[in-house]
């Protein structure tokens, strides 16, 4: 830890540590989360869902579940009103599975009732027959073709290839290697659940949801309700944590659909393990990488190829896709590349957004190949990375041009300059443990070897390729008071807490109202792509710029001053070049200024047929250290530390980027050493949190952090997303850091037991 | 509830459950229910969080008879004649107490979800030990898992209300 956090007021102005406005009712269990809401009579919704990876339906019979006292409703595709299926890029995913289904947990039908045991009891009464199919769960089948299409629009979500500069150029050094990863789950603590109001006349409905983005939820469900989007009103629900996986409608639709079929307000809340399969992961990535250097170890040209498995929907495969390739050469110069990228269909679990997107998978190859190259030339891990490390204006392998702020050898040499852990190998006083393995109490100390490893990456921030994911804030300053509207999508990540930051610090008050984040006003884009800050920070930063214009025009026209002298200091309008002083509060009493402001980020290319485009918006960069001890007799990790410096533009709430970075490693470490949904034959078979492992504070180490704060010229505030960089650099760090403890080449993560002892 | 259920698991049954230093009547009970359903869905209290329904979270942690336990694993009718202490027994909302107001003051809150069954897990090991080291902190809150925040802010948030009561009891 820095002295980040300790610059705490009460009432923040930017820069400054404040605590959340919604802390006191989090720490209190007062606050409302999504699965908290109830109404008046209403009845509880569940979910039918398919047992196999690929099976045609045969016949559905409800009637059993109809039988049954308290069921109130019995739904399947052919109760949907509108569109049949939905999806965040191509509509590709069924509400219901009406003729096939693609992947274990695909919803077949939905139920209301009086209790969740009720419904579950209706949920087993249903028969469903099917004809099993042979699943499709090799994504290489699905590159080669030899596979017959599992759905009508092919299996081949997209192929994109990036072709630059010159092809024949063969390095005297060559180094290469294949990478995978695992598919990883986001695992929020708030499991799915909304509450679905209906009209009373049935021809509209009110959903309070936790979701990363109200309005792209809001076009999906209307469109499968057969609605226009205003009849159906979204109020965000209290997130318990997102990271990426609320990006894709889960319960939407069929809490809608229950609602407006029985005309009675309707919860929804899956279980754990409903909610392995209910929601989109991370995608397992196959990686081969050749790098040619000169002799120096200087980047000469990768030829590289990606196979994402998108699982049986579409969802954001496609950007996720060309996020992964068009990072191929990390935070490092390269001017010569080959790579050919594949987003496929199989008949495993859907994949789409978690922090990093398609960035992780790439960064986890790319270092891994920095640190063989290192080997081959003779130069340390930090050494092969400040030679290489890209700088603003140089060009991606997709010809465009880095603008932003671009410290990448300065995150590399400032997370090298923080302390290595005085902890010693083992750890302090003998305990047992703090050994590998921990309460284990398996590990032997002689068997017990240190590693330390590197990782930097760099970050794509916003939407890329043509899309313009605006954000809409409208401000009010009356008597005083500022009151901001947004429908940002507040999921944990404290935008809340910044965004009464900037109407302090732009409009000089102190008390700052927010108001529900809802579908009443213009969206705010999705709560991912590291993207808030910068997008709805922009758009809060730009309604108040405008209203503070109004309120110096106001003053300047009671004071016979010019309005362009005017300035706010403190809680106060003043003229820097006389002795005019007015409290804000003054100024604006009985007087209300009102004004709304989009804010859009530049506009980006799509890529062409070569992958050459301006397709990004913007960029960060990280570097990390991460330091290990392993038991190489029992292949146990144990992670002592992770050092990290983090291009961070200006921290708004260092406080808040501090917990975005701890909390991004923390998921990080969590791929290298222990995350993985395990599937056999595309069932799945650790959908619980008894199998699927999380980082407990046991497993969490130490992390210290340098923030690098080059304000950039490009962003409202000057603050970079800090959200997903965290996450992408940790990986490779914790690995290298293995790798260099047992002198041993590891490919994949997260790394197993095995991997280390075999 | 079916009749049918109703018959063999024991519906419509009325009990009390003592929460928070107050009686309280559960009415037309399922005695299948868990003391987290019982809790949040018959009481009202819905402070105490579910996120996995298998004792691994800690989410749902609770004080019975003095004891930290996962409520979503207790059936409340088990609970009967014993004290029970949710997050709502803490302290009255609007007045956080010290441990509390530590969380959010030190960053140790970013989505919640897992913040009221940490506040009992935490509360529970200061009442066991005035003096906990960052390894017993870690060691005995690890049964909660939070997925935001990296548990750093969390550790800093104990320790300095366990510093906190120590200078105040000298």
């Amino acid at each position: 830890m820095t002295d980040a956090a300790t610059r705490t007021h009460l009432r923040g102005r930017l820069g400054d540590s404040i605590a959340r406005p919604d802390g006191v009712g989090k720490v209190q269990g007062s606050f409302q989360f999504s699965g908290d809401l109830t109404a008046d009579g209403f009845l509880w919704g569940a979910t039918l869902r398919s047992p196999h990876p690929y099976a045609r339906i045969v016949s559905i019979d409800l009637s059993g579940a109809w039988a049954i006292n308290g069921v109130e409703a019995v739904v399947t595709a052919d109760d949907v009103p509108g569109q049949l299926t939905y999806g965040l890029i191509s509509s590709d995913q069924p509400v219901f599975a009406a003729d096939v289904v693609r992947y274990v947990g695909e919803p077949v039908a939905a139920v209301a009732a009086d209790h969740p045991d009720t419904c579950r009891r209706a949920l087993a009464a249903i028969v469903v027959t099917y004809e099993v199919l042979t699943p499709l769960t090799d994504p290489e089948r699905a590159v080669d073709g030899s596979h017959a299409p599992i759905h009508p629009d092919g299996n081949v979500v997209r192929h994109q290839r990036i072709v630059c500069g010159d092809q024949t150029i063969v390095g005297p050094v060559v180094v290469e290697g294949t990478y995978e990863l695992g598919m990883q789950d986001q695992a929020f603590l708030g499991l799915e659940a909304a509450l679905a109001i209906p009209d009373s006349g049935g021809d509209g409905v009110e959903l309070f949801v936790a979701t990363q983005w109200l309005h792209e939820d809001r076009k999906q469900i209307a469109a499968c309700l057969g609605f226009p989007d205003e009849k159906v009103r979204l109020t965000l629900g209290g997130v318990g944590g997102a990271f990426g996986a609320r990006e894709d409608i889960s319960l939407q639709v069929h809490s809608c659909l229950l609602a407006l079929r029985t005309g009675r307000p309707v919860r929804m809340a899956y279980s754990r393990e409903e909610s392995f399969l209910g929601h989109v992961h991370r995608h397992p990535c196959s990686i081969f990488m050749r790098h040619h250097a000169d002799r120096s170890g200087r980047i000469l040209r990768i030829e590289a190829r990606f196979v994402f498995d998108g699982g049986a929907y579409a969802s954001t495969s496609s950007a996720v896709l060309v996020n992964g390739i068009t990072h191929t050469q990390g935070p490092y110069k390269c001017e010569n590349a080959t790579v050919d990228g594949w987003a496929v269909r199989t008949n495993n679990l859907p994949c789409g957004a978690m922090r990093g997107f398609g960035v992780v998978q790439a960064c986890f190859a790319h270092e891994g190949q920095m640190d063989k190259l290192a080997a081959a030339v003779g130069l340390d891990p930090v050494a092969i990375r400040l030679l290489n490390a890209m700088e603003t204006g140089d060009r991606l392998i997709t010809g465009q041009v880095i603008e932003n702020v671009a410290p990448v050898a300065r995150c590399i040499t400032e997370t090298a300059a923080l302390p290595l852990p005085t902890e010693p190998v083992g750890g302090h006083d003998r305990d047992p443990l703090r050994l590998p393995g921990g309460a284990g109490l398996t590990a032997d100390r002689r068997h017990i070897v240190r590693g330390i490893g590197w990782g930097v990456a760099i970050k794509n921030l916003m939407y890329s390729e043509t899309f313009d994911d605006y954000s809409t804030a409208r401000v009010r300053l009356a008597d005083g008071v500022a009151s901001v509207k947004f429908a940002t999508s507040e999921v944990g990540q404290g935008f809340v807490t910044i965004a009464g930051q900037i109407a302090r610090s732009v409009l000089g008050v102190d008390d700052v109202v927010l108001e529900p984040i809802d579908t009443t006003i213009g969206s705010a884009g999705s709560t991912s792509a590291s993207r808030q800050t910068w997008m709805s920070g922009g758009a809060v930063d730009g309604a108040c710029r405008l209203v503070r214009e109004r309120l110096f025009d106001l003053v300047g026209l009671a004071h016979q001053v010019d309005p362009l002298r005017l300035a706010i200091d403190g809680n106060d309008v003043v003229d820097p070049l006389s002795t005019l002083r007015v409290p804000v509060a003054e100024a604006t009493a009985g007087v209300v200024i009102e004004e709304t402001f989009e804010h859009h980020h530049r506009p980006t290319e799509d890529l062409d047929e070569l992958g050459q485009g301006n397709c990004h918006t913007a960029f960060a960069f990280v570097a990390h250290r991460a330091v290990v001890d392993v038991d190489v007799e029992l292949g146990l990790v144990k992670v002592v530390q992770i050092a990290t410096a983090q291009d961070v533009g200006r921290a708004l709430n260092p406080l808040s980027v501090v917990g975005q970075i701890e909390g991004g490693i923390a998921q990080g470490v969590g791929l290298a050493v222990m995350e993985e949904i395990i599937q056999v034959d595309g069932h799945v078979r650790n959908a619980s949190f008894t199998d699927y492992l999380l980082p407990t504070f046991l497993d969490m180490p130490d992390v210290a952090i340098s923030l690098i704060e080059e304000p950039d010229p490009m962003a409202p505030l000057g603050a970079k997303g800090v959200g997903e960089p965290p996450t992408i650099s940790s990986t490779p760090a914790v690995v290298a850091a293995i790798r260099d403890a047992i002198g041993k080449d590891l490919h994949r993560v997260p790394v197993r037991p095995s991997d280390i002892c075999c | 509830m079916s009749d049918e259920l109703s018959d063999q698991l024991g519906s419509n049954q009325q009990y009390a459950l003592h929460v928070n230093g107050q009686r309280m009547e559960v009415r037309d009970a399922w005695l299948g229910e868990s003391l987290l359903y019982v809790l949040r869905e018959r009481l009202g209290l819905m402070g105490s969080k579910g996120a996995c329904e298998q004792g691994e979270c800690g989410s749902c942690s609770v004080l019975v008879d003095g004891q930290l336990l996962c409520s979503c694993l207790v059936l409340a009718a088990s609970a009967v004649g014993q004290p029970i202490v949710t997050i709502e027994g803490i302290a009255p909302v609007g007045a956080p107490n010290d441990l509390q107001q530590a969380f959010v003051d030190a960053g140790a809150v970013q989505c919640g979800f897992c913040t009221p069954g940490l506040i009992m897990a935490a509360h529970a090991l200061l009442e066991a030990t005035d003096e906990p080291g960052e390894f017993e902190i870690r060691e005995q809150l690890s049964g909660n898992i939070c997925r935001c925040t990296g548990y750093g802010r969390i550790i800093e948030a104990v320790q300095r209300v366990a510093v906190a009561r120590r200078s105040e009891a000298t």
